[in-house]
C-alpha cells in the first residue's frame, strides 16, 4: 500500500516539475491572465492582447528572479 | 487547423530537446556499465512509452476542441515559458554551448554476466521520462492543431536523427546547443499555447490564423532583448567586480 502510494506521489511529483516547474508564479500568472480574457471576452472587450503582455511581463520577472543574488557574489568573493 | 509545416517544425525541435539529453544518458550509461543492459533497459522504456502515447491519444480524441484547445495551450503556454526562461538564461549565460556533463560521474564497469541492474534502470528512467516529455508535446500540439499524424512524424523524426548521431557520433550528442534549442520551442511552444488557450475562451485573434506569426515575431523580439539585457548586466558585474580588485 505503502509502495502505491510513494507511486502516485512520484507520478504527481514528475508531472509537477514538467508543468509547474520551479517557478510557480509563471503558471499561477497564466492562469489569472486567462481568466482575466474570459471576463473581458464575457464583456464584449477585445482581449486577445492579454496573454501576449503576460508573457512578455512574466518572462522578464522570472528571468530576474532566476539570477543569482548579490549575497552568492559577495560570497564568492570574500573566499 | 494549423499549418502543417508550423506543427511538423515544434514537433521536431521540441522532441530533438529531449532526445539530446535522452541520448547522451543511455550513450553515457552504456559506454561506462556496459550496452546490454542498457539497451535493453532503453528499449522497455521505449515499450511503456508507446503504451502511453496510445493512451494519452485515445483520451485526447474523445474531448472536444474548444476545451481541448484551452487546457492544451494553457499546459504547453506554461511549459513553453519555462522552457523559453531557461533558454534566455543559458545563452545569455554560456551562449550556444552544448549540455554540460558531470565529470565525476559513477563509472564503475559492469563485470558479472547477468544483467546490469542499474544501467537498465537508469535507462529506462532516462528513455522514459524524457520520452513522456517528448510524448506530452507531440500528442498534445498535433491533436489540438488537427495534425497528429505530422507532429508524431516530426518526433519520431528527431529521435532517430539525434539517436543516429548518437550512435555514429557518441562524443559530440552532448555538443548540440541544446540551450538554444530550448530557446527556439520554448518560443514555438508559448506562440501555440497563447493562440490555442485564448481560441479556446472563443476570442478571435485579428487576422486569424496569421497572428502566429505575430505572435512568434514578439516572443522572438522578447527573448533577444532579454537576453540582451542579461549579458549587459553580466559583463557591467565583472567590470564592477575587477576594478574593486584592482582597487584593493
Amino acid at each position: 500500500m505503502m509502495r502505491l502510494i510513494s507511486l502516485v506521489v512520484g507520478f504527481g511529483r514528475f508531472w509537477y516539475r514538467f508543468i509547474i516547474g520551479d517557478d510557480w508564479t509563471v503558471a499561477a500568472s497564466v492562469a489569472i491572465g486567462l481568466l482575466v480574457t474570459a471576463l473581458l471576452n464575457a464583456a464584449q472587450v477585445p482581449a486577445w492582447l492579454v496573454i501576449p503582455l503576460v508573457v512578455i511581463v512574466m518572462l522578464r520577472t522570472s528571468v530576474q528572479r532566476s539570477k543569482p543574488t548579490k549575497d552568492h557574489v559577495s560570497v564568492r568573493r570574500t573566499r | 487547423m494549423t499549418g502543417i509545416l508550423p506543427v511538423l517544425i515544434t514537433a521536431f525541435l521540441a522532441s530533438a530537446v529531449e532526445a539530446i539529453e535522452m541520448v547522451t544518458i543511455v550513450v553515457g550509461v552504456g559506454a561506462t556499465r556496459g550496452w546490454r543492459s542498457t539497451l535493453l533497459g532503453g528499449a522497455a522504456g521505449f515499450v511503456v512509452l508507446a503504451v502511453l502515447v496510445a493512451f494519452f491519444r485515445l483520451a485526447l480524441s474523445a474531448i472536444p476542441i474548444a476545451p481541448l484547445r484551452l487546457v492544451i495551450g494553457a499546459l504547453l503556454l506554461v511549459f513553453g515559458l519555462q522552457w523559453l526562461r531557461k533558454g534566455v538564461v543559458r545563452v545569455a549565460a554560456r551562449g550556444f554551448a552544448g549540455m554540460q556533463i558531470d565529470a565525476n560521474q559513477d563509472a564503475d564497469e559492469w563485470t558479472g554476466t547477468g544483467v546490469d541492474w542499474t544501467a537498465f534502470v537508469v535507462a529506462f528512467k532516462g528513455v522514459l521520462l524524457e520520452g513522456l516529455e517528448v510524448a506530452f508535446i507531440v500528442v498534445s500540439v498535433g491533436a489540438t492543431a488537427g495534425q497528429l499524424g505530422v507532429a508524431v512524424t516530426g518526433g519520431a523524426a528527431a529521435l532517430l536523427v539525434v539517436g543516429a548521431v548518437g550512435a555514429v557520433l557518441s562524443r559530440y550528442v552532448a555538443r548540440i546547443p541544446r540551450s538554444f534549442l530550448q530557446l527556439v520551442v520554448g518560443i514555438l511552444l508559448s506562440t501555440f499555447g497563447s493562440f490555442w488557450a485564448t481560441e479556446g475562451l472563443g476570442v478571435s485573434w485579428p487576422g486569424g490564423d496569421a497572428a502566429i506569426l505575430g505572435l512568434l515575431a514578439v516572443y522572438l523580439l522578447t527573448a533577444v532583448i532579454n537576453i540582451a539585457v542579461e549579458r549587459r548586466g553580466a559583463h557591467r558585474g565583472r567590470l564592477t567586480l575587477n576594478l574593486s580588485e584592482v582597487a584593493r
